[in-house]
């Protein structure tokens, strides 16, 4: 039982995948067996949760070659949680899907490779093994091509193509990676690297490395390689865009997090010390970009990069502590950068555009949307009590405890620019009277659906802010296990 | 063998990075399908060059002994699936870009990121790019 639980992880999407792909035919047999799906998905990521959250671990070793000839999928309390806000992330966009504010083209393969890219961020979050890793990259990476490449407008093909190549340098480059940790080690278990690892002279560790950071930070979208990730996203459908922004390069995030802090703890400190400063510069670019735009899904796609350095700036931070604020700063950033996304689809339903100068007069004419938006993009900047207040706190007080004052001021800077990016949507789309005079919200929206996805994150935002001790306990007790160490 | 190897990937490596830079998308995707080729000889390589004798344990051993390791072999080859995979899907959106675009040139591609024509204020979304409220593309797709 617990065996096939700790495959659940790719089973439920990859099933999903096949059985919706099979009733193609069948558009609203295909979105009730999607809806399925998800749900059976939610729920198999709840058990996982609950079955490691003592700290425990569920293993299981495919075609049972024991560890480490064999692939294991190896869960615990990091990748279980992880897992869990995938499926969360997915059943919320999904139902959000089913409104009409911004569907996109309901291609009858846009579902079964939405299931397809959760399987491959599931299968990475799973897996302890580095090859396999690759593997659940390049299925990320095809199934989102397609869901890029299927809408057909000439945007989002010009969008595809860049996508495409970057990613595809990305995992090319892990890829050569892997192959040279191979080569010195003669492992790809997580477990057995680990253990290898410590027979290599450090300037070779240093070396390899480094190349796989580059790898993962090319998918995580870090300075300076995040060129294809505002070039590409905001093409995208609404929920698809929000699913997209959420997980993916959360992904890239939680491999640097594995691999630095996990597998081969604790890495050489000069790649720490160089993380840091790419997160810096992350931070700070990502946000100024956003500062320059004016397309809602633009401001928030270089909020997304902006976010990403936060994360790794407390993956370099490292320790436990280090580790802990990076858990816990993924969770708040996917469920809130996820949120205001799809926000931003409503906004464009009602007002008809993203584009800021074109819009305007929401808080006129639907108050209540103007306090949905506020929770999400007051806790992005890091208002208290709002979630992404105990996030960032976790991140600054590591950094001040080291003595990163640099870091720290860059990092307070940086929530001062997005307060600035976030007034700039709230004064354009909320204050600001519509330009078009006769201008009125329309009342055919159907928008319960979308209403219901977007209140729901908006709960867990608030949950997590009044009540972040639990969360941050499961952090720590997640960290706390990381690198070796005794549970 | 191994410098003959390396001397390979160092020159397969140094053409697809050359190529991918380039302007022209098609020799973009061939860059990078040298690249991936690059990687997969990486790949090969990890598992010890120039050993002839078959992969078998022989009888009363418990271990490998002098031949090349079978597992690299086995990665390279889901490698080179998933790269072809990649590549042919490349060529066809490739094509399907220079149909609709009328153009092969890297540069001229600004449909997602159209360039600024004002200092301090990003061009406005082209109106053709934004989501239409009740079309029904999934017709226009079918054509």
């Amino acid at each position: 039982m617990s065996v096939w639980l700790a495959a659940s992880p790719v089973l439920v999407p990859l099933a999903t995948t096949l059985v919706t792909a099979l009733a193609h035919r069948h558009p609203r047999l295909q979105r009730i067996l999607s809806l399925a799906g998800i749900v059976a998905f939610f729920g198999t990521a709840l058990a996982l949760v609950t079955a490691v959250h003592g700290g425990e671990t569920l293993v299981i070793a495919f075609g049972n070659w024991p560890a480490p000839f064999g692939i294991e999928f190896r869960l615990d309390r990091l990748s279980a949680s992880l897992v869990l806000i995938t499926a969360l992330m997915g059943l919320a966009c999904l139902v959000f899907h089913e409104s009409d504010a911004d569907p996109g083209n309901r291609h009858p393969l846009l579902l079964p490779q939405v299931h397809g890219v959760l399987a491959g961020v599931a299968g990475a979050f799973a897996t302890a093994d580095l090859f396999n890793l690759y593997v659940w990259f390049e299925v990320m990476l095809i199934a989102a091509l397609g869901v890029f490449a299927i809408g057909g407008r000439r945007d989002q093909l010009d969008a595809s193509f860049k996508y495409l190549t970057l990613n595809l340098f990305g995992t090319l480059l892990l890829l050569i990676g892997v192959g040279a940790i191979h080569a010195a080690t003669g492992h790809l278990n997580y477990g057995a690297l680990a253990e290898a690892v410590g027979g290599l002279p450090p300037a070779l560790t240093t070396l390899l490395l480094a190349v796989l950071g580059l790898a993962f930070l090319v998918k995580a979208g870090a300075f300076p390689l995040f060129a294809w990730l505002p070039a590409s996203y905001h093409t995208l459908p609404g929920p698809i865009l929000a699913l997209f922004a959420g997980l993916l390069t959360k992904v890239g995030a939680y491999a640097v997090l594995r691999l630095l802090g996990d597998v081969f703890a604790p890495p050489p400190m000069v790649l720490l010390e160089a993380l840091g400063w790419i997160a810096t510069a992350t931070m700070l670019i990502g946000v100024l970009g956003a500062a320059y735009h004016w397309d809602i899904r633009r401001i928030l796609a270089f909020h997304i990069i902006s976010q990403i350095g936060y994360i790794l700036l407390a993956t370099a931070l490292a320790g436990e502590a280090g580790n802990a604020a990076t858990l816990f700063y993924t969770w708040h950033h996917i469920v809130v950068k996820a949120n205001l996304f799809l926000i931003g689809a409503i906004i464009w339903r009602l007002t008809g555009s993203y584009d800021l100068r074109r819009i305007g007069g929401l808080w006129q004419a639907r108050p209540w949307l103007g306090v949905l938006f506020a929770i999400p993009a007051l806790s992005l900047i890091g208002i208290p009590p709002l979630s992404g207040f105990w996030a960032k706190y976790l991140v600054l007080f590591e950094a001040i405890g080291q003595g990163r004052i640099v870091w720290t001021v860059v990092a307070l800077l940086v929530s001062v620019l997005t307060l600035y990016s976030m007034t700039k949507i709230w004064l354009e789309a909320f204050w600001r009277p519509h330009p078009e005079a006769d201008w009125t919200a329309p009342r055919d929206a159907r928008l319960a659906p979308a209403i219901a996805a977007t209140v729901g994150l908006a709960t867990i935002t608030l949950w997590i802010g009044t009540q972040p001790e639990a969360l941050i306990a499961y952090a720590r007790a997640a960290a706390a296990t990381l690198g070796g160490a005794a549970p | 063998m191994i410098a003959t190897i390396a001397l390979v990937v160092f020159v397969t490596v140094t053409v697809g990075v050359y190529l991918s830079l380039s302007r022209d998308l098609f020799r973009v995707v061939l860059g990078l399908a040298m690249f991936g080729s690059a990687a997969n000889l990486v790949l090969f390589a990890a598992g010890r060059l120039g050993r002839t004798a078959p992969a078998v344990v022989t009888v009363g051993e418990t271990a490998l002994a002098d031949t090349a390791n079978p597992l690299p072999q086995a990665l390279v080859l889901t490698a080179i699936v998933i790269g072809f995979a990649l590549v042919c899907f490349a060529l066809v959106l490739m094509l399907r870009l220079i149909r609709d675009a009328r153009t092969d040139d890297a540069l001229a591609l600004r449909d997602a990121e159209p360039l600024p024509t004002d200092p301090v204020k990003p061009p406005a979304t082209d109106q053709a790019f934004e989501p239409v409220v009740g079309a029904d593309p999934g017709r226009e797709v079918a054509r």
